[in-house]
């Protein structure tokens, strides 16, 4: 059944190095089913997995020199 | 009746040129003569305080200044030659690229062995030194974003809905308290500073004031937007990495849990603004006004010129053992008891 044409669908925005961008406010189930959530009007979901705020976005995706 | 006014009390005077706007200001004696401007070192006290006096009569003005000197055509012509002296010199020594993507190519890759000023607290850092980097600080913190906010009614579109969304952020999200300026008073609480704003204006030195007069500068000139939007995305882009630095700093010194707060916002907050400026600002305002991008790479470069003339000298004294202000703090708290 398609869904109401009222739904505007959700934008997400991928890049190949850098975090996946949402529009906040959201809430991610991590493995262990815990729920965290952000009411930002943005949101960058880490992809890298290298955040120490996982699963927040805190630019460790960086190039280090 | 009592006086309910609350403006910042006038600073004290650096040099000829700062001392003749403090006097046109005071409405006592006239504006600086055209050779005590040109005079001036550039980056030194005595020009970027007489700019900061000029520019700060746009934010919150002083006690005992008459609000309606912010448009005074005299002084704005002193303003014009001060600025002409700052934007030239900074047009000659920031490096300088020509393109928006090598501009930021420099700043978007993390040093392995880091040696600026978060580098230091992060691994050196005392509580003496963590309390003259707030008290430093403070005169932007405290009006956190506000420079930024003149430049939306000089974008369009995707750029002016993203920068607002920003600056949205920036105040709270419409709570008063998570306004970013609030989170730091509550930071400065927690450091046993004062946070009345204006307080350590006499304690700053001159690259702090060249710091915080080239926000001004960009934010008050149309002419400037696109160098306040790549000034605006330097900032976004090095603060989240430098946040965490200093909330470990603030940790590790056992600062308080307000001053840890501010700078683990940070890393979080900026992690996104930074996507949200690069892509949706710079490059919104790169759709509607390509020939902007050497401007918003001036303004990559220009930022990143003046907070390393400020790290640079900050780590000087810190490293030699000295206070990096200009009264030390201690000095400055007693002072506090007949100012307040």
């Amino acid at each position: 059944m398609p869904n109401s044409p009222s739904d505007a669908p959700r934008r997400v925005t991928v890049q190949r190095k850098g975090p996946l961008l949402l529009e906040g406010p959201v809430e991610v189930e991590l493995e262990d089913g815990s729920v965290v959530s952000s009411d930002r009007f943005r949101v960058a979901l880490c992809t890298c997995r290298r955040s120490r705020r996982y699963p927040w976005c805190d630019t460790s995706h960086r190039d280090r020199a | 009746m009592e006086d309910l006014r609350d403006e910042p009390l006038l600073p004290a005077p650096r040099g000829p040129v700062s001392s003749a706007v403090q006097a046109h200001l005071r409405g006592t004696g006239p504006l600086p003569s055209e050779q005590d401007v040109d005079a001036a070192p550039v980056y030194g006290d005595d020009l970027q305080l007489a700019l900061y006096l000029c520019y700060e009569l746009h934010y919150r003005g002083f006690a005992g200044v008459a609000p309606g000197l912010e448009w005074d055509p005299e002084l704005l012509r002193t303003r014009a030659a001060l600025e002409r002296r700052f934007l030239g010199a900074l047009r000659a020594d920031a490096r300088r690229h020509d393109t928006v993507d090598d501009a930021l190519a420099g700043i978007l890759v993390e040093p392995v062995d880091g040696t600026g000023v978060s580098h230091f607290l992060r691994d050196k850092g005392e509580l003496w030194h963590l309390r003259e980097y707030a008290a430093l600080r403070s005169l932007y913190h405290l009006k956190e974003a506000d420079p930024h906010a003149w430049v939306l009614p000089r974008l369009r579109g995707r750029a002016k809905a993203a920068m607002a969304a920003v600056e949205f952020d920036e105040y709270g999200g419409g709570r008063a308290d998570r306004v970013h300026a609030r989170l730091f008073a509550d930071l400065m609480t927690d450091l046993g500073l004062d946070t009345t704003y204006g307080r350590y204006l006499d304690a700053a030195r001159a690259e702090l004031l060249v710091v915080v007069n080239l926000m001004s500068l960009f934010g008050l000139h149309r002419s400037l937007r696109g160098a306040l939007v790549g000034h605006f995305a330097t900032v976004e882009i090095t603060s989240s990495p430098g946040s965490r630095r200093l909330a470990e700093a603030m940790r590790r010194t056992g600062a308080g849990p307000a001053a840890e707060h501010f700078y683990d916002e940070h890393v979080e907050a900026d992690a996104v603004h930074e996507q949200v400026v690069r892509h949706e600002v710079i490059g919104g305002l790169l759709e509607d006004e390509p020939y902007l991008a050497q401007d918003i790479a001036f303004g990559v470069d220009a930022t990143v010129f003046t907070e390393d003339l400020l790290g640079d000298a900050l780590l000087a004294d810190w490293r030699a053992g000295r206070s990096g202000l200009r009264e030390p703090l201690d000095q400055v708290a007693q002072d506090s008891t007949h100012t307040s």
